[in-house]
């Protein structure tokens, strides 16, 4: 049975139509990549997803709907959507944004999945007290990341995660989503530019194209596809 | 895999409530080196000029400016969380303080302003869930001008409850006076400083140590981000209204006794508050009790020492006081800058 489950979603700014009509599903286990170019419509389906943008259609989450809900219905449903920008606090300091990972009350006991994820990122517990403002974007990158895994998330949504980081920066953040997913079998729905590690990690992926899905499959089917690969991998 | 190592880091940071008390500790050291050089100053200019009195200025204005730096810390606390100036912050604390005296009918004081603090907060929750709610996401123009209906509204309504006539409003704090140290320093004086301090102890202790503080700070700096936590932002934005009105309400009764009750009590509070708010920057906590402690010190020393200012130039000398500020630090004495992203 599908985690998630989108059926026809359509969403418009104003004027302009974002979606015209995507339907993806993911399931449990699974990372799911979401490319495309931009404006393509990858944020607004995870934005519609957590109800951040009025849309139509239906969206199935754990067998409820939850379309045009609030996002902090979303969160509390257990998705953790790590936005663009990565949604921090800039003026609390690091171990403050950590605890809000925990306050949706989903599931309790924040020490102890504050102790997970410092496994996961050691340097957190030894700048704890700083700003989070002054972390460099790779941190307040995995920042985020850690704060979604303090709420146990059911499905973990990342909106382009690599933006604005060093290549090595966004090997190492993969490798701990990959990580997550096969150590934890935490699902992911991740949105991005960079469909070269996307299509590594991830084991299906859709691409979307003027605001509809134009390509589906596993990602091994997608790496060898021509269009995909002439367009977003570039070779 | 191993996540690769990075080069170490040297930390200087110190942690937030070391750095509160550090921020605190200095704040009071410039203070009262400043106030000392302004002594000397004064040992020359001044022929009738004694310490102990101007010492006991010192004190009247501190106990003045905790009243100013309550409601300035409302301001704040509202103006951070929802992003508006409340202009009826006044009257919501005149409203509670009217409350308050008739409760006082009916039983001692202090549980009379206990009561009353349970009846302001509810009441500042319900303002903002039924008055400002509906026009949240409207122009900062349009809520400013609900607030100032609000203003009219609940002056007016005060004045209807309980008449317009000026009323005496009892205190819990003796008449007389004590010395310490040579400085004759009357109980009132003192009474409305320490309760005015402690509310804002109590409150930044909420803020600093409770989870619930926590969430509120959350909101104050994201509001979509508090939303994808999961965090219900607009109860929140009601809890910061309840708080704001208990600020408020502490203001009120602490300042009711030594200028009589009557619908107009907070109006000339709020504009010094007003001005407190922006002398320590509008988005500052500290900066708010901190603007209103100055402004009071400064109100009463400007009203004593300098003959033609007196009592009634008072207002004008403050303000003259807070431009002169602003110009050198437009985001005043503890505020950040607006950054801006386009």
């Amino acid at each position: 049975m599908p985690l998630l489950e989108l059926n026809d979603v359509r969403a418009r700014y104003g004027p302009i139509r974002a979606l015209h009509g995507v339907s993806l599903r993911v399931d449990e286990g699974e990372v799911v990549a979401l490319l495309g170019a931009n404006g393509a419509g990858k944020t607004t389906t995870l934005r519609a997803i957590s109800s951040m943008t009025r849309t139509s259609g239906e969206i199935v989450f754990a067998g409820r709907g939850i379309a045009r809900r609030s996002p902090e219905f979303a969160a509390r449903r257990g998705i953790a959507h790590v936005p663009e920008g990565r949604g921090l606090f800039p003026e609390l300091t690091v171990w403050e944004n950590l605890r809000m990972g925990a306050v949706g009350g989903r599931r309790g006991g924040f020490e102890q999945e504050a102790k997970r994820v410092i496994e996961y990122f050691p340097w957190i517990d030894r700048r704890r007290d700083q700003p989070a403002a002054t972390l460099s974007g790779g941190e307040q990158q995995m920042l985020a990341l850690g704060r979604a895994l303090v709420s146990r998330p059911r499905l973990l949504m990342l909106d382009e995660p690599s933006l604005g980081l060093a290549p090595t920066v966004v090997r190492e953040l993969f490798a701990i989503v990959q990580r997550l997913n096969e150590d934890e079998g935490l699902t992911v729905l991740v949105v991005e530019q960079n469909a070269t590690i996307a299509l590594e990690v991830s084991s299906r992926a859709y691409v979307l194209e003027v605001g509809k899905v134009a390509v589906e499959g596993t990602s091994d089917e997608l790496q060898r596809h021509e269009g995909v690969r002439k367009s977003y991998l570039g070779y | 895999m191993a996540v690769p190592a990075r080069l170490p880091r040297i930390d200087l940071s110190v942690g937030p409530v070391l750095r509160s008390l550090l921020l605190g500790v200095g704040f009071i050291v410039g203070a009262v080196a400043v106030l000392v050089l302004l002594g000397l100053v004064l040992t020359q200019t001044e022929t009738a000029f004694s310490w102990s009195g101007y010492a006991q200025q010192i004190v009247s204005g501190l106990s003045q400016g905790a009243i100013f730096a309550s409601l300035a810390l409302a301001l704040v606390l509202i103006y951070r969380t929802t992003d508006v100036l409340n202009f009826a912050q006044g009257e919501m604390a005149t409203f509670t303080t009217f409350i308050a005296w008739s409760l006082m009918h009916h039983m001692s004081y202090w549980p009379a302003f206990a009561l009353t603090l349970v009846i302001a907060f509810i009441g500042g929750a319900a303002i903002e869930r039924i008055v400002i709610r509906p026009v949240e996401h409207r122009p900062e123009i349009v809520i400013v001008i609900v607030t100032i209906g609000l203003l009219i509204a609940l002056n007016g309504l005060s004045g209807w409850i309980w008449n317009p006539e000026v009323k005496a409003f009892d205190s819990p704090f003796s008449n007389g006076t004590t010395e310490i140290a040579g400085v004759v320093i009357s109980y009132q004086e003192l009474g409305v400083l320490v309760v005015c301090l402690a509310t804002v102890v109590l409150l930044w202790a909420f803020f600093r140590f409770t989870t619930l503080g926590l969430v509120m700070r959350a909101v104050a700096n994201s509001q979509d981000a508090s939303r994808l936590v999961g965090v219900r932002v607009g109860w929140m934005l009601a809890l910061g209204w309840g708080l704001a009105a208990v600020l408020g309400a502490v203001a009120g009764m602490m300042a009711a006794p030594s200028q009589f009750l009557d619908p107009n009590l907070m109006l000339v509070i709020l504009i010094y508050s007003f001005a407190a708010a922006v002398l320590g920057g509008i988005d500052s906590p500290i900066g708010a009790v901190a603007g209103g402690l100055i402004l009071g010190v400064l109100i009463n020393i400007l009203g004593t020492y300098v003959d033609f200012i007196g009592g009634e130039l008072r207002l004008p000398a403050a303000l003259v006081v807070l431009l002169i500020v602003l110009l050198i630090r437009p985001q005043g004495l503890f505020g950040h800058k607006v950054v801006r992203r386009v």
